[in-house]
């Protein structure tokens, strides 16, 4: 309160606001969403089989190897992905943004096509690829090399295969944050470091670098949570490979008969950890301005590459040769051959696997239609939810914003399994039934995407300068009012990114369906990793297509869309 | 285990319901239900209700199949398949039963030993057709008319004939203790499918689990349902199978891929998948009436046939391009010894191959 009242944010609400009972009711949304399956999470780790206090879970979990296994091969796991996330994603970032590279918007487009593949289909596609025996990569290095059948060139089923899957689905995270926080630098600030003598790399030193530097370590963050609760890709390459990462050992509790006790305690170092790196985060970037959206601005300013910008391309496009075109090459190899691992040639080539995933499958009408409401809905929900949260922790329009923005944030903290679970627990008896439903997915959906969406918005916010709110709260539009007409336009290309973002979050969301679902209220995440479980790759290759074209046609309707912007990048025109 | 989860979760919510489905499951089981025959009535009522959903462990091209011919005979009745793993699908369907979500109407497992637990729970419906009734030897039918065996089909090794020679192929379990082996199998999952949890409690009573804990020490590849590894060797990312459906062998056989079957000399491990009919099924009518079609002569042919497993119906012959049941040396099922010792698998299992 008194933290509140100290910034002249807030003084101005002594006046009756209609910001006040939206606000009550995001907050009481949010404790719904989060507070209630997260206190039967705690609940649950803290109790024996019997319902009694017990802690015995906690030492089983700190004593048994394995538990500490699981748990050392996840931090290990997210560090590392993090780490080459970053390294893949700031040269990337740095080069579309700031350089006369060619092609840029078409690595913009590939990083987004990477940003939207579903981590766990790139996993398929990657045993098609990289599976020691069967994968395509490997035949080729026998074919080209004349090894002898049982060498091979990768092992996706290891830990280094997970890293580098995990990365290439990851990366994208960074790089967006990063690249739009490059592009909203404006040139002027460069300019002023040059005429004032500083060099190309002072410049770079001085003056570019800190000011990406909070997208980055934001960046690095969401890369290592989000790597750290994936469970489609561990389930798919990991178990295979004879190892557990911490969420398929959760996943591994709920078998029956289901050990919810030590799964909810289980979950309880990854909540600790990703408190420990929010708090870490604002502890970084807290004390610093980042304001550089005001009234003015001055485009950003190319570096020239001159010859190596060629060269550079041609290294950009052979990264993202591993997120994008190789993997949906074997997509696309396996839709149409009749054995996955086989290239398919004219001669071979069937639409088997597309008649048997529309014609035969039962489940495929349903789980398209059910993925569909529930994505337009979670987006559309989360998005309204998200704008007015970031908008209120960043402001610290009310008191009480830093709980808002911990509420927000705590889900990327329950791995979509474990928030499954708590969900199950607090959705299937009344007063609120919503097992059963899709209501009890929507749920699920809007949580699990809210953190990353979060802090999409928030950064977004934050270099958009309080000058302009100003202005109109000064001339007498309430704040409700001045976050749609001044704010949210100025935003608006990040709220229509956030939308698509929460979109196609929702559609590649696995963890937490897998628990929710019954057999009314499947999705196509669910379908494909059943299809996995027995082995059927023709088909999930189909219906792995399928939810692509889908997701590009999403995002690249909502670009075009009059009156949208037409382009996500932000630019001051 | 499986029984103080299950009687807890009542205790907890002591719902008239559940109540009333202990009493009426009760006076049941004194005799078995009378044969009913496939009647008109049956079908306009089913088609009334238009539709069925069938939870099967089948591997899914398999369910899919015997769904499309159930509705191009009983046209306006569609069958929705949701297939999964035995141990997944129990998981589902407790999940489900424990919330009030009445969803299933028949369900099919590769797992027999669940059958004793949905008897058990007061979950299934007593239904027995005249077919059932005249030509399924009772050995193969619930005394209450709750369930009945759908299927038989073996979990059995086998090889890649493009990576493997007829003659270098493993002949038994022992064989693949071979160092040679090590990093070149695949094997499925006791804690998700069903089929390798009834196949790993034969192992463990024949061979002990000695066996187990040498395979272990070979670096197989692990993967979930026993539909998957058949697959993993057609498509060549291993030369042998250590366990999986042999009926999923016999079809990639018939679709000229290079893997083949082997029937260890131990015995191989026998599988019988029983369905039932739930208690709370949405459409009871149309559960029936798909009952008694996947039991009769048309319905378990169309399973055979498509698949290469096994009816116990009377009627139905063997695929001839199939070695027969009889000159196969089979390990005997035991769905009750499965039942106890489903926990202690699991438990072990994972210790040992630490997934």
């Amino acid at each position: 309160m008194t933290i509140a009242l100290s910034t002249p944010a807030s003084r101005r609400l002594v006046r009756f606001d209609m910001s006040w009972p939206i606000l009550a009711i995001v907050a009481a949304v949010l404790v719904v969403l989060i507070v209630l399956p997260m206190s039967w999470l705690v609940y649950f780790s803290l109790t024996d089989r019997t319902g009694a206090l017990t802690l015995d879970n906690f030492i089983q979990l700190a004593t048994d190897p394995v538990f500490l296994e699981p748990l050392g091969t996840t931090l290990l796991l997210a560090a590392s992905s993090a780490a080459i996330c970053c390294a893949v994603a700031a040269p990337i970032g740095w080069l579309v943004a700031r350089t006369d590279m060619p092609l840029r918007r078409f690595v913009r487009a590939l990083v987004t096509a990477s940003f939207v593949t579903p981590p766990f289909l790139g996993a398929i596609a990657w045993e098609l690829l990289a599976a020691p025996n069967s994968g395509l990569l490997n035949k080729i290095f026998r074919a080209v090399t004349g090894a002898p059948q049982d060498e091979y060139l990768f092992n996706i089923y290891s830990l280094g295969g997970l890293i580098f899957v995990i990365s290439c689905y990851t990366f994208p995270y960074v790089f967006v944050l990063l690249a739009n926080a490059l592009d909203r630098i404006p040139g002027d600030l460069e300019d002023a470091s040059s005429i004032l003598g500083g060099s190309a790399w002072t410049t770079a030193r001085r003056v570019t670098i800190p000011l990406a530097m909070p997208a980055l370590i934001a960046g690095a963050l969401v890369a290592f949570l989000q790597a750290m609760t994936l469970f489609g890709s561990p389930a798919i390459l990991a178990i295979p490979a004879g190892f557990h990462t911490m969420t398929t050992k959760i996943w591994s509790l709920f078998q029956y008969p289901p050990k919810l006790q030590l799964a909810a305690a289980a979950s309880m170092p990854l909540l600790l950890l990703t408190i420990v790196l929010v708090r870490g985060e604002s502890f970084v970037l807290g004390r610093r301005g980042y304001a550089v959206v005001g009234g003015r601005q001055g485009d950003p300013r190319l570096v020239a590459l001159g010859a190596g910008r060629w060269v550079a391309l041609a290294v950009v496009l052979a990264v993202l040769c591993c997120p994008v075109f190789l993997p949906y090459g074997a997509l696309l190899n396996a839709a149409f051959a009749p054995v996955a691992s086989q290239f398919v040639t004219p001669a071979t080539a069937t639409l088997h696997n597309i008649t048997f995933a529309f014609f035969e499958v039962s489940a495929t009408s349903l789980a398209f239609k059910n993925t569909m409401i529930l994505c337009s809905l979670a987006a559309t929900i989360g998005t309204v939810l998200t704008v007015v949260i970031a908008y209120v922790t960043t402001r610290r329009a009310i008191a009480g914003w830093r709980a808002l923005e911990f509420l927000a944030t705590a889900p990327v903290a329950v791995p979509g399994i474990v928030l499954g679970v708590g969900l199950f627990l607090s959705y299937t008896r009344p007063p609120f039934v919503l097992y059963g439903t899709l209501w009890i997915l929507l749920v699920a959906f809007v949580t699990i995407a809210m953190p990353a969406a979060y802090q999409q918005l928030q950064s977004a916010f934050r270099v958009v300068h309080t000058d302009l709110e100003e202005a109109s709260r000064i001339l007498g539009a309430t704040r409700m009012r001045t976050l749609w007409r001044i704010t949210t336009p100025l935003l608006r290309t990040s709220v229509i990114a956030t939308w698509c973002f929460i979109f196609v979050g929702v559609i590649r969301e696995l963890s937490a369906a897998v628990i929710l679902f019954t057999s009314e209220t499947k999705v196509i995440s669910v379908l494909i990793f059943d299809l996995n479980e027995s082995g059927d790759l023709g088909a999930i290759a189909v219906l792995g297509l399928i939810m692509l074209i889908i997701t590009f046609t999403v995002v690249v309707t909502i670009n075009r869309l009059p009156g949208f912007g037409g382009n996500v990048r932000l630019r001051n025109n | 285990m499986t029984k103080s989860t299950l009687s807890r979760r009542k205790l907890l919510e002591s719902s008239a319901a559940a109540a009333g489905a202990a009493l009426f499951a009760a006076p049941l089981r004194a005799q078995a239900p009378a044969a009913g025959a496939v009647t008109p009535e049956l079908i306009a009522a089913a088609r009334k209700e238009g539709k069925v959903a069938f939870y099967s462990a089948m591997d899914l091209p398999v369910s899919e199949k015997l769904a499309k011919a159930f509705e191009a005979k009983y046209s306006g009745i569609a069958v929705r398949v949701e297939r999964s793993g035995s141990e997944r699908i129990f998981q589902r369907v407790a999940q489900e039963m424990a919330s009030n979500i009445h969803a299933c109407d028949v369900i099919n497992s590769a797992d027999a030993a669940h059958f004793i637990a949905f008897k058990r729970e007061g979950w299934l419906a007593p239904y027995l057709s005249d077919e059932m009734a005249q030509h399924f030897p009772a050995q193969y039918r619930d005394p209450d008319g709750l369930f009945v065996t759908t299927r038989v089909w073996l979990c059995s090794l086998g090889y890649n004939a493009e990576l493997v020679k007829a003659e270098e192929a493993p002949r038994s379990f022992a064989d693949l203790l071979d160092p040679k082996w090590a990093g070149k199998m695949v094997k499925a999952h006791p804690a998700y499918s069903g089929t390798i949890m009834t196949a790993t409690f034969q192992i463990v009573r024949e061979l002990g689990w000695g066996y187990f804990e040498k395979l272990a020490t070979q670096r197989v590849m692990q993967v979930q349902s026993a539909t998957d590894p058949p697959k993993k060797l057609a498509l060549g990312e291993r030369a042998v199978m250590a366990d999986g459906n042999d009926y999923n062998l016999l079809q990639l056989m018939d679709q000229g891929r290079q893997v083949r079957p082997i029937y260890p000399t131990e015995g191989t491990p026998t599988i019988t998948g029983p369905s039932g009919i739930f208690a709370s099924a949405p459409n009871p009518n149309a559960a029936r009436l798909f009952q008694a079609w996947l039991h009769s002569r048309e319905g378990q042919q169309v399973l055979v046939d498509f698949t290469g497993q096994h009816s116990v119906h009377a009627q139905v012959t063997d695929k001839p391009s199939h070695k027969k049941l009889s000159e196969i040396k089979l390990m005997k099922d035991d769905p009750a010894g499965v039942e106890k010792m489903s926990d202690e698998i699991k438990a072990r299992y994972q210790k040992l191959f630490r997934v």
